[in-house]
């Protein structure tokens, strides 16, 4: 294994991890409808109950994304989270209020009262996805900080109390990563990740609890939801391929490329095989809850409300693909609009060798992690969630 | 710089350092009682599996449901701290992130993950799955939030002696050299066992000490007699190994941070047979004159035992702050250089870095280069130290060193007294002693007694950690990065803006918490 190989296989691992993340965001876009999907107070706490079966794994795989890429690319981790820090501490806080609220929003004891927790998980649910859709944007879109390691060691400055001196990445304004916002392309993706998320909370729902009234309100939102998730996403995945790229060359020297997104996809068909079969798979699986019963090709699983699953397995091809379309092919995945040779690539932002390939047997490890994360949520699920079991059991 | 954070200045890394510490503090108030509560949990489990009495599935079932209440607020407490080294400390991040990013990264894909899956069956599954599996489930949850310990406290132990690195000065900074020098540091398993152990003192003082509610108020009699047997097993085994473990953790402190060892002992000046300090008049709230006073004032100590303890040896040779400062030779004739000779050293290790990445830039030749490196790598040990402006910074604020470690082992005699006497009146044993005690039927003052000691143990336990971190400083990464190096380039508005709506976020959450427990205790358990 070649230190560039690993840099590209651990690109790859994070990559599907932030692909991963995406589609369990779909815990947070069935939150932000609980209650429109609910209708009730009964209804819209089985939607809470059938979410908070699965919540700890969206957070869980936010912690790994995040350290994974500390591990990986110790050098994006310093500079995007040191930087743009009002971005992340918003997008945490609201993680912090979501891993509170389903455990005390209708437990005895809680004198906030449950509209409070609720507030909480929809606060998260909107700008959860909405955040971490900005941030993967600025991938694309760049960002504004300056890398200059040379601060490290003006011992002078430091040891005279000149401490912001020695920071070798810098947010170039104050702003600290709420500057992404004005970017109007950085919020239509986090706006196309809000409806995708959407989507796939309602897919999640119509297949999790056994409610024909939740699942029929499901069905009407989900065109609501679909409808905006297709045109921005299309809007976005257009302006992506005719956009300018942030390229390197051998020298590590970085410029400014035409159509470097779209030339990527060409370089590297798999990807583009992969981002395909995504897009069809995610259009799948919201036509087949749509037109379910209407057209009998969307009929061939052996009942309906499976439509999480083509739309799920899609959304984590289409993400792999843009992420991967981002780093892969010498692209400057963390782009600097301030200075452009401070933009960040997989070779200069990377972990030793030895890091590199120590982590690599540990994600040996992964494929015995998702089987047991299957294992487990099926015999979870093995009964689709009723009104009946937030009685009789361990309910929230 | 050292202060105790009481007048916080405007500097962000003043700041930075508030808010680390206030969201490490709250975490840790939720972490131990995960791990003990998860032991004694999985012991009632397991006896209903055993023998199918469903006596001990409620009684499971109740402990579980307090560990979920207090385990969301874990994980709520924890995310923050995973991307806040990211935040406030990016710096540290790229400095050392080589080698302290792996163990957050294997800590998530191998522990958090276990965690998050096993929790929800755990919870979910009582009728879903199998009573086996269910079983397993309750153990791997407690199993993966002790392998999350493990590996963040692999990445802690780092902090405190880096081991298995070597500074790269082309990529300006330091890379992993040993990945299983990392991973099985002696200061990691030390720290871990220590660390965990005493995690379990948290959940058997809970644990008695919601029984001993139940007892005082006449309910739930056969739930508290067996709960408080098991916690009292476990509470007795834990304490023990606290301090058992905690003698280890005190010579690798010796042998790695000897100044550390200095400010918890308020030892101004050391030498050889050197006393235990038991106490001593110490302000908590300003830094004592340790230069002019030759120790701490009104100081009752136990004769040789620093020395036993630091070195397995009484007449061990024991550096205080001012040996450390200026400089020492111990009896074997091994010489410590003075602070500021190792200021010097750092300096022109800087420098010689500084010149040595201008010389690659012009593309200067390799003797140059080498001469340059020849330089850094002489004096690399020191590099630290560069950063430092008068040598006073190398001492941390000794009062709370001081204070907070007499709280932690003082309180942890008292918890081996307490289960040791729990033990003993739950099973009337020796019967000669305590065969008139029955448990259910004593004086109402026993039972407040633990209840009192919930919040003693924690204090211990945050002392514990108190003494760790702050005894550490000025140091983010022992020698080799203070704190003032370590961090972003944030102003401290935006800081201390996070920071009160850290603390007003997590004091609201806990304040609810602690009224959602007390509500479920009253409660009481759910027979099904």
């Amino acid at each position: 294994m070649t230190y560039s190989f690993l840099q590209h296989y651990w690109c790859f691992i994070v990559a599907l991890l932030g692909a991963l993340l995406v589609f369990l965001l779909f815990v947070q876009g069935a939150n932000s409808l609980a209650k429109s999907l609910g209708g009730t107070e009964e209804g819209r706490r089985l939607v809470y109950n059938s979410t908070g079966r699965k919540w700890e794994f969206t957070f869980t795989t936010l912690v790994t994304f995040g350290g994974a890429f500390f591990a990986s690319f110790p050098l994006f981790y310093s500079t995007s989270f040191g930087g743009a820090y009002w971005l992340w501490m918003i997008i945490l806080f609201t993680f912090v209020v979501q891993a509170v609220s389903y455990e005390f929003q209708n437990k005895l004891g809680n004198f906030l009262g449950p509209r409070v927790f609720q507030f909480g998980l929809t606060l998260n649910g909107i700008l959860g996805p909405l955040l971490l859709g900005g941030a993967v944007a600025t991938f694309f879109e760049g960002s504004n900080f300056i890398i200059n390691k040379e601060n490290f060691i003006d011992a002078d400055s430091i040891s005279n109390g000149q401490w912001s001196m020695a920071v070798i990445s810098q947010w170039a304004n104050d702003s600290h990563g709420l500057d992404a916002l004005l970017n109007p392309w950085v919020v239509v993706f986090g706006l196309a990740v809000v409806f995708l998320a959407q989507v796939l909370g309602i897919l999640y729902i119509i297949n999790n609890v056994a409610d024909e009234e939740i699942r029929s309100r499901g069905r009407k939102r989900l065109i609501g939801a679909a409808v905006p998730f297709v045109v921005l996403f299309v809007a976005y995945l257009v302006h992506l391929m005719l956009k300018d790229g942030f390229a390197y060359g051998e020298d590590g020297v970085i410029y400014m490329e035409p159509y470097k997104y779209f030339n990527n996809l060409i370089d590297m068909p798999n990807i583009l095989v992969v981002l395909i079969m995504g897009i069809v798979l995610v259009l799948w699986g919201i036509a087949s809850e749509v037109f379910a019963g209407k057209f009998s090709i969307f009929n061939f699983q052996c009942s309906m409300h499976e439509g999480i699953w083509p739309a799920g397995v899609g959304t984590v091809l289409t993400v792999l693909a843009l992420l991967l379309c981002s780093a892969w092919n010498n692209t400057a995945y963390y782009p600097s609009t301030a200075d452009l040779q401070s933009s960040l690539t997989l070779a200069n932002s990377c972990a030793s060798e030895t890091t590199l390939r120590t982590m690599f047997y540990v994600s040996l490890l992964v494929p015995f992690v998702l089987a047991y994360i299957i294992y487990a949520w099926r015999a979870i699920d093995n009964k689709k969630l009723d009104k009946e079991e937030l009685y009789s059991d361990h309910a929230y | 710089m050292n202060d105790l954070l009481l007048n916080i200045d405007e500097s962000f890394v003043d700041w930075a350092r508030a808010q680390f510490a206030l969201t490490a503090i709250y975490h840790w108030l939720f972490v131990p009682l995960t791990l003990g509560l998860a032991v004694i949990m999985g012991i009632c489990e397991t006896r209903w599996y055993q023998t199918r009495d469903t006596f001990w599935r409620d009684t499971a079932m109740f402990w579980q449901r307090l560990f979920g209440i207090n385990f969301a607020m874990g994980v709520a407490t924890g995310i923050i701290l995973e991307f806040e080294f990211g935040t406030n400390w990016s710096n540290y991040s790229w400095f050392v992130g080589d080698i302290f990013g792996a163990p957050l990264a294997i800590e998530g894909i191998v522990a958090f993950f276990m965690e998050s899956t096993f929790v929800a069956v755990m919870y979910f599954g009582w009728k879903k799955v199998s009573p086996g599996f269910h079983l397993a489930s309750t153990w791997l949850t407690g199993l993966g939030a002790t392998i999350s310990a493990w590996w963040i406290l692999v990445a802690n132990a780092w902090m405190q002696c880096p081991v298995g690195c070597e500074f790269n000065p082309d990529t300006m900074r330091n890379e992993m050299t040993s990945f299983l020098d990392v991973a099985l540091s002696p200061f990691a398993v030390g720290k871990f066992c220590h660390t965990v152990i005493s995690s379990w003192i948290i959940g058997a003082v809970f644990v008695a000490a919601v029984s001993c509610w139940y007892l005082w108020k006449k309910r739930e009699e056969r739930l508290a007699k067996e709960s408080i047997k098991i916690a009292a097993w476990v509470g007795l085994f834990a304490s023990l190994g606290a301090g058992a473990t905690g003698h280890v953790a005190g010579q690798q402190v010796a042998q790695s941070q000897p100044m550390k060892l200095a400010a918890m002992e308020a030892l101004y000046n050391g030498g050889t047979d050197q006393g235990l300090t038991a106490v001593a008049l110490i302000s908590p709230f300003s830094q004592p004159d340790y230069i002019n006073e030759p120790s701490a004032p009104l100081k009752i100590e136990m004769p040789y035992f620093l020395s036993m303890m630091a070195t397995n040896d009484f007449h061990g040779f024991v550096p205080g702050i001012n040996d450390i400062l200026n400089g020492y030779t111990t009896p074997e004739g091994k010489t410590e250089p003075s602070v500021d000779e190792k200021i010097s050293r750092g300096r022109q290790a800087i420098n010689a870095l500084s010149a040595y990445r201008k010389a690659k830039k012009e593309g200067a030749d390799e003797a140059t280069l080498n001469d340059q490196l020849t330089i850094l790598n002489k004096n690399m040990q020191y590099f630290g130290y560069g950063f430092m402006k008068d040598k006073h910074q190398a001492v941390p604020f000794i009062p709370v060193n001081f204070w907070a470690f007499r709280i932690m082992v003082g309180l942890g005699c008292i918890f081996i007294l307490f289960f040791a006497v729990l033990l003993a009146v739950s099973y009337q044993y020796p019967k000669q002693l305590f065969a008139k005690y029955d448990i259910a039927a004593l004086p109402a003052w026993h039972y407040i007694i633990a209840i009192i000691l919930v919040p003693l143990a924690y204090i211990a336990s945050e002392s514990g950690w108190i003494v760790a971190e702050l005894g550490r400083q000025p140091w983010t990464i022992q020698d080799m990065l203070p704190t003032w190096v370590g961090v972003s380039n944030i102003d401290s508005t935006s800081v201390a803006v996070t920071f009160f709506l850290f603390l007003f976020l997590f004091t609201l959450m806990l304040a609810v918490e602690i009224n959602i427990l007390l509500k479920q205790i009253k409660k009481g358990p759910e027979r099904h």
